[in-house]
């Protein structure tokens, strides 16, 4: 009964962030602010992350393919099949879910411990409108942080490839232009923005509706991340068997 | 003036609030007393529209909350200044820029006159050299000062305070008490106080309900309860020697 309550409350929560908006004078600077919170700073991870797992997958890619009947170029086509359907989207998006989630839940969940919402509901300012709205429009750059994640996914794997002497730089450049489908880019997007959305509300509403002390804001940051990467691992399977299969 | 009629208030089924009526008045510093659960804080954030009561009416000069429209009661809202118990500053805001907040969100000022009206505010909270200070660098008395600056900048017409002297010592509870009433004076605006403490009480309660387990007690004002012979308040008010020996003075030069 209480998740009902929760889901329930959760989608009159992201009804409630359109609803009675922050004067655009005052919502800019917060936008911009999240903005950096929120994207810029997570570039540098993203792309240690990114560059690694990608030399990672051509490496595991390039070990399983034992039989020399199989051409070299499998090894870039693979790469690139991984980077860009799952690992840019999905993986990285359950790394944001910790970075950037728990971030969204202790700073909103210590304004509420503090009574600052509080303060800006007596004020007569839609105080979810206020926090959350920023966050959803600075998320919607999330996108551009992918695309960081799949160029150097696909650039790591290069890398590795390369150094590690399991094909040569035109096999793997030959296997990354290999049977490309620029469907499977707009699939990757329409996840992207999805999940992003996820990350802008799931610890958004942890944050907003705790209660307690500073204890439960802790509690609240790991609820949030574990709930953010269900949502998204779910609404992951839900999109790839309506858009691929 | 505020007017409270039978309000009713409960959470999980506990009925925090049961049946309260009062009137504060404009001009006057009205304090709300009673022990820790008695309902003051559940009692402040109803009268300030956090909590909707279910039963009962809260009027605003003469505005009835509850018929307010949404846009309305927005209107109502920004014309109240609300001291929290920890301040409730900003902690990503400066000094300055927290004052200036509610100016930003309800006005239509150009950014001198808001900064003038800033300076003016932070120089009546003696704050003048405060400015690009952030909350977590100021001391408490000063957080509570800033918050009060931040409650007046809009010039608001009701003022509530959550206990806004707890964990000051006692000369700057005293400064905040003073600066409190001076300013519910000059402005002219009816101000509630959240309070246990007795120095507040006997310093600046021109009028003082006193709630003891959701219901108001008593009433009166800092001049009679020390004549009162309501056990309830008698207890709650000399649960201390020195307080005892306080009302044995005053009843004495009384006679």
């Amino acid at each position: 009964m209480s998740y009902l309550h929760s889901i329930g409350q959760y989608f009159l929560m992201i009804k409630e962030i359109f609803r009675k908006p922050t004067k655009w004078s005052v919502m800019r600077r917060l936008v911009f602010k999240d903005i950096d919170d929120l994207i810029i700073n997570s570039i540098g991870i993203v792309s240690f992350i990114a560059f690694f797992v990608g030399g990672v997958v051509t490496i595991q890619t390039a070990l399983n393919m034992t039989n020399p009947l199989i051409p070299k170029t499998l090894v870039g086509f693979a790469t690139r099949q991984s980077v860009i359907l799952e690992f840019a989207p999905t993986f990285i998006s359950i790394i944001m879910a910790g970075k950037v989630g728990s971030f969204i839940t202790s700073s909103i969940g210590t304004m509420r411990v503090t009574e600052q919402i509080d303060a800006l509901e007596v004020m007569g300012i839609n105080a979810i409108n206020y926090l959350v709205f920023p966050k959803f429009i600075a998320l919607m750059l999330y996108p551009f942080l992918i695309s960081i994640a799949m160029f150097l996914g696909i650039l790591g794997g290069m890398a590795a490839c390369v150094f590690g002497g399991f094909a040569s730089l035109d096999d793997y450049i030959a296997g990354i232009q290999m049977d490309f489908i620029p469907f499977h880019m707009l699939y990757a997007f329409i996840k992207t923005f999805v999940f992003a959305f996820l990350l802008a509300t799931i610890p958004s509403y942890h944050g907003f509706y705790m209660t307690g002390g500073a204890l439960e804001v802790g509690k609240a940051s790991t609820t949030s991340f574990v709930w953010t990467s269900v949502a998204i691992i779910l609404l992951n399977y839900i999109l790839t068997q309506m858009m691929l299969s | 003036m505020i007017e409270v009629n039978d309000i009713h208030k409960s959470f999980g089924g506990s009925e925090i609030l049961k049946g309260i009526s009062t009137t504060f008045e404009k001009g006057k510093t009205n304090l709300v007393i009673g022990q820790s659960g008695s309902g003051k804080t559940v009692f402040l954030k109803t009268l300030l529209g956090l909590f909707t009561p279910e039963k009962g009416s809260i009027s605003y000069d003469g505005r009835k909350y509850s018929d307010l429209s949404s846009d309305e009661k927005s209107e109502l809202r920004a014309e109240m200044g609300m001291v929290f118990q920890g301040s409730a500053l900003f902690d990503s805001m400066t000094i300055a820029e927290n004052v200036k907040f509610p100016l930003r969100m309800f006005t239509k000022q150009s950014k001198s006159e808001m900064e003038d009206r800033v300076n003016f505010v932070l120089k009546r909270v003696n704050l003048d050299d405060a400015h690009n200070k952030l909350p977590s660098e100021a001391s408490g008395g000063m957080q509570k000062r800033v918050a009060i600056a931040r409650a007046i900048v809009n010039k608001p017409k009701y003022l509530f305070c959550d206990e806004p002297n707890s964990g000051l010592d006692p000369r700057t509870a005293t400064v905040i008490d003073n600066l409190i009433q001076e300013i519910t004076q000059e402005y002219d605006i009816t101000t509630i106080i959240n309070t246990h403490d007795m120095n507040s009480v006997m310093e600046i309660g021109e009028k003082i309900v006193f709630l003891k387990d959701g219901l108001k007690e008593w009433e009166g004002s800092n001049k009679n309860i020390f004549k009162t012979d309501n056990e309830a308040v008698t207890g709650f008010v000399y649960s201390s020697d020195l307080f005892k020996r306080v009302q044995k003075m005053y009843l004495e030069e009384d006679l």
